[in-house]
């Protein structure tokens, strides 16, 4: 049943290096007035308030600075502490990988896949598509609040449903060892519509020739996906790929609404919003744990920019 | 995994014009079962989605006594809509939809229109530092938000403004300075997803825009954006859902709680003593609405496949 790979989907795949072609007109003075105007103002705003910003606190992580007293230049001792004596960074840690490898190997490839069932003519499709993505648009308050609603140990539903109403209800919130669970089947209830929505988007922009042609061919529609439609939709999967990674790095609202991420749902962003914004106020301790975050998750994307290079060199 | 094979069949049926006769007789008699099994696992999938948002509708029209002593999952002893009204007055929500509005709009607009012209721009044409410059909007946006607070605060209070754009006569508390940090950690994620989506239309229709002169401004207005479409659509959807629930920026760089968004009015609905969580629902259903509208608004410009016939051509 292994269908052969088409040719005329071979031939017209890839199309990935627009800017190689030839056949280019000169630049207008006006073009060029437009282009260095816009990318400029693009370009300043990004550098002064991303990347300034963002140098300005690694330059603080090596510093106790709590906002108040004079800065002094601690060195390495953030880090230091941060790895030897805070024993909430392990938890965070872990937390934040248990939440990569759930959106990773569950959510994102779930998501995927309803787009990928969504994308053709259906009845009820738009009702589909907005059951969906309706979690992405609730925001902190409104999740924290539902996980009360469903999961509370005297009032949630769960409990009610399981016939525990009556103060021999399970504490899924207050569990240390079960909330993190719970937490995720949260995050991935709003990350499989997100996914699914870019994922859908991509799909419109995909040649149908492409999958006519692999229908007449005969493959079936697992081998129509898995060999013409994926691999014409890499751009798309770096972009899902890139997505689950950030989402799980930065992942911090669900947890802050329901105990402001403490008692095993403990997550890096939290403790860098704790020791930054909260009243302890050390900055330069704070920073230097998102200086970690971001070395992580830079290292996990670095691949990506890896890539992006290869290809450009090419 | 065994979802998939069966799910996954009718798409051989749906292409029906696309495939010789033959073929289309012998296949149509499997479609109908699949085509079944495939809307029964669609449907529950997407109650099991709605659930809990249909829950937090149905908590919001019942009494505070009621689910106290029933709990949630119980029948209602009554239903109205009088919270609403009580979440509307009490959490000012009228003046609070106003000041998210103020920051929200604009920044999705600004930030769509950047993002996009940078990603054309690094597509289509040959400009310098390409890849540095992509690297640096993709690489920009994975820096963790939080990291940028403190250095931020200085700085904004630090750049003064004229009194109509700012009348704290600085970027700080000012609705200004909060767009503007959306839009510039925002346009780093679009121009990301947006050089991705453009890297999948075809060359053709650029260079045939070339042929006839066209300008860069008219290869980006008239031949890509038209295109783009999908991907503009859905990126609207989220970033005015995330510029709209965001609560972050507005907390650390705003200080005049009249100017706070809508998203902090649900705090003005948690009493000192206790809070009625049923009120909170209804004040959670107002606030979603308008990311639900600009989703219903916009959903026509992702789904409806307007980008295959340009596409084709």
């Amino acid at each position: 049943m292994v269908a052969p790979p088409v040719p005329t989907v071979e031939a017209t795949a890839p199309r990935t290096a627009p800017v190689r072609r030839g056949r280019r007109r000169r630049l207008t003075a006006r073009d060029i007035l437009v282009l260095s105007v816009v990318v400029g103002v693009t370009v300043v705003l990004d550098l002064a308030l991303i990347w300034g910003t963002s140098v300005v606190s690694v330059l603080l992580s090596f510093t106790n600075y709590d906002g108040i007293s004079p800065i002094k230049w601690v060195g390495i001792k953030n880090y230091h502490d941060i790895l030897t004596i805070n024993p909430e960074f392990g938890t965070a840690v872990r937390n934040n990988l248990l939440w990569l490898v759930f959106l990773g190997l569950i959510a994102t490839p779930f998501g995927i896949f309803l787009a990928v069932l969504l994308d053709r003519q259906l009845r009820f499709s738009r009702f589909y598509q907005s059951a969906l993505y309706l979690p992405v648009a609730l925001s902190l308050a409104v999740i924290g609040f539902l996980t009360q609603l469903i999961l509370s140990q005297d009032q949630g539903v769960v409990n009610a449903i399981l016939g525990r109403t009556h103060g021999n209800g399970i504490d899924f919130l207050g569990d240390s060892r079960l909330n993190i669970w719970m937490v995720l089947l949260f995050a991935g209830w709003r990350h499989v519509g997100y996914i699914m929505i870019l994922y859908l988007a991509g799909l419109k922009s995909v040649d149908p020739a492409l999958k006519e042609a692999a229908v007449i061919d005969g493959a079936n529609p697992v081998q129509t996906f898995l060999r013409v439609v994926f691999p014409a939709m890499r751009p798309i999967n770096v972009i899902v790929l890139v997505i689950t990674v950030i989402e799980s790095l930065r992942a911090f609202d669900i947890v802050y609404a329901i105990n402001t991420g403490r008692n095993g749902l403990q997550l890096l962003s939290v403790l860098v919003v704790d020791n930054i914004i909260g009243e302890a106020s050390r900055i330069g301790y704070g920073s230097a744990i998102a200086v970690m975050l971001m070395l992580v998750t830079l290292g996990f994307v670095i691949t990506y920019l890896v890539n992006i290079l290869r290809e450009d060199s090419r | 995994m065994t979802t998939v094979a069966s799910t996954g069949t009718p798409a051989a049926a749906s292409p029906k014009p696309a495939t010789p006769a033959g073929e289309v007789a012998t296949r149509k008699k499997r479609v109908r079962p699949a085509r079944v099994v495939l809307y029964v696992f669609l449907t529950t999938i997407a109650f099991g989605w709605l659930a809990p948002i249909l829950l937090l509708f149905y908590a919001s029209l019942r009494p505070y006594q009621d689910t106290q002593l029933h709990g949630y999952f119980s029948l209602p002893s009554s239903l109205s809509f009088k919270y609403y009204s009580r979440a509307w007055n009490q959490g000012d929500m009228a003046h609070s939809f106003l000041n998210s509005f103020y920051i929200a709009v604009p920044a999705v607009f600004i930030t769509l229109f950047l993002a996009s012209f940078l990603a054309f721009a690094l597509t289509r044409v040959k400009i310098p530092f390409r890849k540095t410059l992509l690297i640096l909007f993709t690489a920009g946006n994975l820096l963790p938000p939080q990291m940028m607070v403190t250095p931020l605060y200085s700085l904004y209070i630090k750049i003064s403004m004229p009194s109509f754009v700012s009348d704290s006569l600085s970027l700080y508390d000012s609705y200004l300075g909060v767009s503007l940090i959306h839009i510039a950690f925002q346009t780093g994620f679009c121009v990301f997803v947006l050089y991705n989506y453009m890297l999948t239309i075809p060359i053709e229709l650029t260079e045939a825009s070339i042929m006839d002169g066209a300008s860069v401004w008219r290869q980006y207005w008239q031949v890509i954006l038209p295109v783009a479409r999908p991907a503009l659509g859905a990126l609207a959807t989220l970033e005015f859902t995330w510029m709209y629930n965001d609560f972050l920026w507005a907390l650390v760089l705003m200080q005049t709680g009249d100017k706070y968004p809508v998203t902090s009015s649900l705090n003005n609905l948690r009493g000192t003593f206790f809070v009625d969580f049923n009120l909170l629902a209804a004040g959670a259903v107002i606030v979603a609405l308008p990311t639900l509208i600009v989703f219903f608004a916009l959903q026509r410009q992702f789904i409806s496949g307007l980008t295959l016939g340009a596409a084709k051509g």
